[in-house]
């Protein structure tokens, strides 16, 4: 009971007891309730951290490896890249080298050789010197031809002189003026007046076509420069201006040759005797001569050429430039000097059908002076 | 009065009207009288007499009008005035020969003063009527028809056109194949007066075969001749290219040359005229010119001759040299160049001077190398004279300066160089430093050369201005000199030495 009594004034004592405890509880609960939150909170805290830090670190892998291989591949790239730039440049720098080589081959080889060239100047140096020879040569000829036609056109006029003179040449019983007694040898006058055959002189001028035919003069009388004249003079007539005579003393000019050589070159001209017998007067003689002849055995090959005077005008060119290319062959067409081949063989032939035409064959003896008189002295 | 004195009246009339216009023509003749027939009242007097009953008082009528025109312009204004030319005209188409030719002859000496007066011939129809003239059969008629065509087409282009317009052409270049001298030289003349105007006209010339006619007479012994021919050929080929190359083609070339010896001064200018007009179109035209050794005559002939003839020689040269720099050296090697100096000293003529420039500048323009050949010609000195001289033209001045510059530009010759140090103006200088400049940095010689012979001194007493193109040039110089040598030849250096000397015995 004792029990009893002692639960009973437990009993008692226990609501009590249980108050106090619940007081007790109530103030201690916030509290408590704080801390139990708290270490909540930091446990939970704990569980998500831990998580959270787990989960970075897979993260990290994840991704270290993603670009790991990104990078990877990426420098791969850029490595190729490189090594084709790199090859790039070498296939170009040899593509440079041969092309300079070729190149500079090239042009030294087609465009500026140098070989080339220096053989060029030297060609055109020497072609120079061969031409400035040739010119100097045609130069010397033409000289000489024109102191071969001053000298023949002298003597013309000597003679004309002599002839006009006729009357002082000395006969048997008394010396003439110029065959003084004095003397050791004749005056050359002398002599030339004892050639000449006096005939009664018909006009003052003396013109190829006006000499009297006597005079057996031993030079042509005809020559370009009274040649070229009487046409100049015809076609002057347009201001009608009145011929007149030349005055014949003023060509007696200049030194006169030694005898010897005038007389060479009298006899080294038979031909131009031809054409004095052929000048003016005789032409229409000629012509009936050949108009005979025609008629006869010769007619079916030599016909009357119309073209008379182109063929003797080609002649005169032909002659000019023959005569150039007695100096340089090389240097004139080829065709021309086959031309004046063509013309010398011909000459005679030529010669006799020329004669018809009066200004041709006036052009022809001319040539014919000038071509012999530069033989004689050639 | 009996039959025979009433004819005897007519007689005595006809005599002395025949004696009047014969005197009246001889006095003519004479340029003195001409102003005193004028003023006895000439002109009237004469033209009743163009149509007078006898040919012969005509003819001589028209041939003293003739000779009073050609001595003065006036007259032949007064011809036009008096309302002659019609007159002539007419009876140029019926009348003889003989009148024809004197018909011709005045309109040739109305023709020839001035374009205005050719003009009134050629209004009056007096071109159709010389053309017919042209057909004539007698030489004479045809050389005073083609003489007075010359004269009209001499003046311009619109005159030679109407001339070509008349068909003249064609008679012409059939004159050039007739036999007389006279007329043929007179129808190159004409051809050549008509084809220098355009190259339209050149062409209509070139059309009617007259290249293959003319070409064929450049050996012709005939002096004048040659002369016409050779003109007629340059006024041809001076138009174009082509033209040139059909002149070439004529296969004149190597034949020609022989004409620059001619004895005749004309002919040989000509020639080089023709020359000058081929070459200056193109570098192969020059080309085939030089490959025929035309460079030695054509020096010759610049050798022999004086003056203006010696013109188109020079500017051959320098037409040649032009085109390229082998043709350059071809005209080098040739000899040219000390030959365009003796030009230079020897003439006096300005404009020749001036051509004469030109060629050099134009020879030494290319390549180092030419310019080297100018230079130990000693022309740069003689350049540079032509360009200080006050008494030099303004043309010449301005050609030796282009000249000078374009050779400076190139030269890399010191010896040549140095004498332009002394007496350039600064704009030539400039151009002198500049080779200079170029040059000494790789030549140890030179550098020495040019420290004795003074050139350097002379660099440093050049006053530039600071950040010029000269004074970068002497900078240029002084770098490869060692520095004490520059200071050296500075001017006032010893003032500066003896100031050191000051300061040391006081230190």
């Amino acid at each position: 009971m004792a029990e009893l009594l002692k639960l009973q004034s437990e009993i008692k004592e226990f609501p009590k007891e249980y108050f106090y405890r619940n007081s007790q509880a109530q103030e201690t609960r916030q509290e408590e309730n704080q801390a139990a939150t708290r270490i909540q909170s930091w446990f939970r805290a704990c569980k998500v951290r831990a998580y959270l830090s787990h989960l970075h670190k897979k993260a990290i892998i994840i991704q270290k490896i993603w670009r790991g291989f990104t990078a990877r591949a990426r420098v791969r790239q850029m490595v190729k890249a490189a090594y084709f730039i790199m090859k790039m440049n070498f296939y170009e720098e040899m593509a440079v080298r041969i092309q300079r080589r070729w190149r500079g081959f090239f042009v030294r080889k087609y465009i500026h050789n140098f070989y080339a060239r220096k053989s060029y100047l030297e060609g055109v140096t020497m072609k120079n010197e061969s031409v400035r020879r040739e010119l100097d040569e045609l130069e010397e000829l033409q000289k000489r031809e024109r102191d071969c036609l001053a000298m023949v056109k002298e003597q013309t006029a000597k003679v004309y002189q002599a002839h006009r003179l006729h009357h002082l040449v000395s006969t048997k019983q008394c010396p003439g003026v110029f065959n003084s007694p004095f003397r050791p040898a004749p005056h050359e006058m002398e002599l030339l007046l004892r050639q000449v055959k006096y005939q009664t002189p018909t006009r003052l001028a003396p013109r190829g076509r006006a000499r009297p035919l006597g005079i057996p003069s031993p030079t042509a009388p005809s020559f370009p420069g009274t040649l070229g004249s009487p046409w100049i003079k015809t076609s002057r007539t347009c201001c009608s201006r009145p011929v007149l005579p030349p005055i014949v003393s003023k060509k007696q000019q200049g030194l006169y040759r030694e005898p010897g050589e005038v007389w060479e070159q009298r006899v080294q001209c038979p031909d131009l005797m031809l054409c004095l017998q052929t000048s003016y007067t005789h032409l229409e003689e000629a012509q009936n001569q050949l108009q005979q002849k025609e008629t006869g055995a010769l007619s079916c090959s030599r016909r009357p050429l119309p073209s008379g005077g182109t063929i003797a005008k080609e002649g005169g060119t032909g002659g000019m430039l023959h005569r150039g290319s007695h100096s340089s062959s090389s240097f004139t067409q080829p065709a021309y000097t086959s031309k004046s081949f063509r013309r010398k063989n011909k000459y005679k032939n030529k010669c006799k059908i020329e004669i018809r035409h009066k200004g041709a064959g006036l052009e022809l003896s001319h040539e014919a002076t000038s071509d012999t008189s530069f033989h004689a002295h050639a | 009065m009996s039959q025979r004195q009433i004819v005897q009246v007519f007689e005595q009339y006809q005599k002395s009207r025949m004696q009047f216009v014969q005197t009246v023509a001889d006095l003519a003749a004479r340029p003195q009288n001409i102003e005193i027939l004028r003023n006895a009242g000439v002109m009237s007097m004469l033209r009743p007499l163009l149509l007078d009953v006898v040919p012969s008082v005509q003819q001589t009528a028209a041939l003293a009008l003739g000779r009073l025109a050609d001595h003065s312009d006036d007259l032949a204004e007064a011809v036009v005035k008096e309302d002659i030319l019609p007159q002539l005209v007419q009876s140029l188409a019926s009348q003889n020969r003989f009148y024809k030719k004197a018909a011709a002859f005045v309109l040739r000496a109305v023709a020839k003063h001035s374009p205005e007066l050719s003009q009134a011939v050629v209004a009056c129809g007096g071109v159709d009527a010389l053309v017919l003239c042209l057909e004539e059969f007698d030489p004479g008629v045809k050389e005073a028809a083609t003489w007075a065509l010359g004269y009209i087409a001499r003046h311009n282009a619109l005159l030679s056109q109407s001339v070509v317009d008349a068909g003249a052409v064609p008679l012409l270049v059939l004159c050039l194949l007739e036999p007389e001298i006279a007329l043929k030289r007179i129808a190159a003349s004409t051809l050549s007066d008509i084809s220098k105007h355009t190259p339209e006209l050149a062409q209509t010339v070139v059309d009617t075969g007259a290249i293959a006619h003319l070409a064929q007479m450049i050996l012709n012994p005939d002096a004048k001749l040659k002369r016409q021919v050779f003109s007629a050929l340059s006024q041809i080929s001076k138009h174009s290219v082509s033209l040139a190359e059909m002149v070439i083609e004529a296969e004149i070339f190597p034949a020609a040359l022989a004409s620059l010896r001619d004895q005749d001064e004309y002919v040989r200018k000509n020639v080089a005229t023709l020359m000058r007009e081929v070459v200056k179109h193109s570098p192969e035209l020059s080309q085939v010119i030089i490959n025929y050794g035309a460079l030695s005559g054509v020096i010759d002939y610049v050798n022999d001759c004086r003056g203006n003839l010696r013109l188109p020689g020079i500017m051959m040269l320098g037409y040649v040299a032009a085109h390229s720099e082998n043709l350059a050296m071809a005209v080098i090697i040739s000899k040219g160049v000390p030959q365009l100096g003796l030009c230079l000293s020897e003439e006096s003529e300005h404009h020749i001077k001036a051509a004469t420039v030109w060629s050099i500048g134009q020879i030494g323009h290319h390549t180092p190398e030419h310019a080297k050949a100018v230079a130990t010609a000693h022309l740069l000195p003689k350049l540079l004279e032509l360009y200080m001289d006050a008494r030099s033209s303004e043309d010449l001045q301005a050609k030796s300066k282009k000249a000078l510059k374009s050779i400076l530009q190139k030269c890399t010759y010191v010896p040549g160089l140095e004498p332009l140090l002394y007496d350039a103006p600064s704009n030539i200088l400039k151009h002198v430093v500049c080779q200079f400049s170029k040059v000494l940095p790789h030549d140890s010689k030179a550098r020495r050369l040019f420290v004795t012979s003074g050139g350097l001194k002379k660099v440093q007493e050049i006053e530039a201005e600071p950040g010029s193109a000269l004074q970068e040039h002497i900078n240029a110089i002084n770098n490869c000199f060692p520095e004490e040598l520059v200071r050296y030849y500075t001017p006032g250096y010893s003032d500066a030495l003896l100031e050191r000397l000051d300061n040391y015995q006081s230190a």
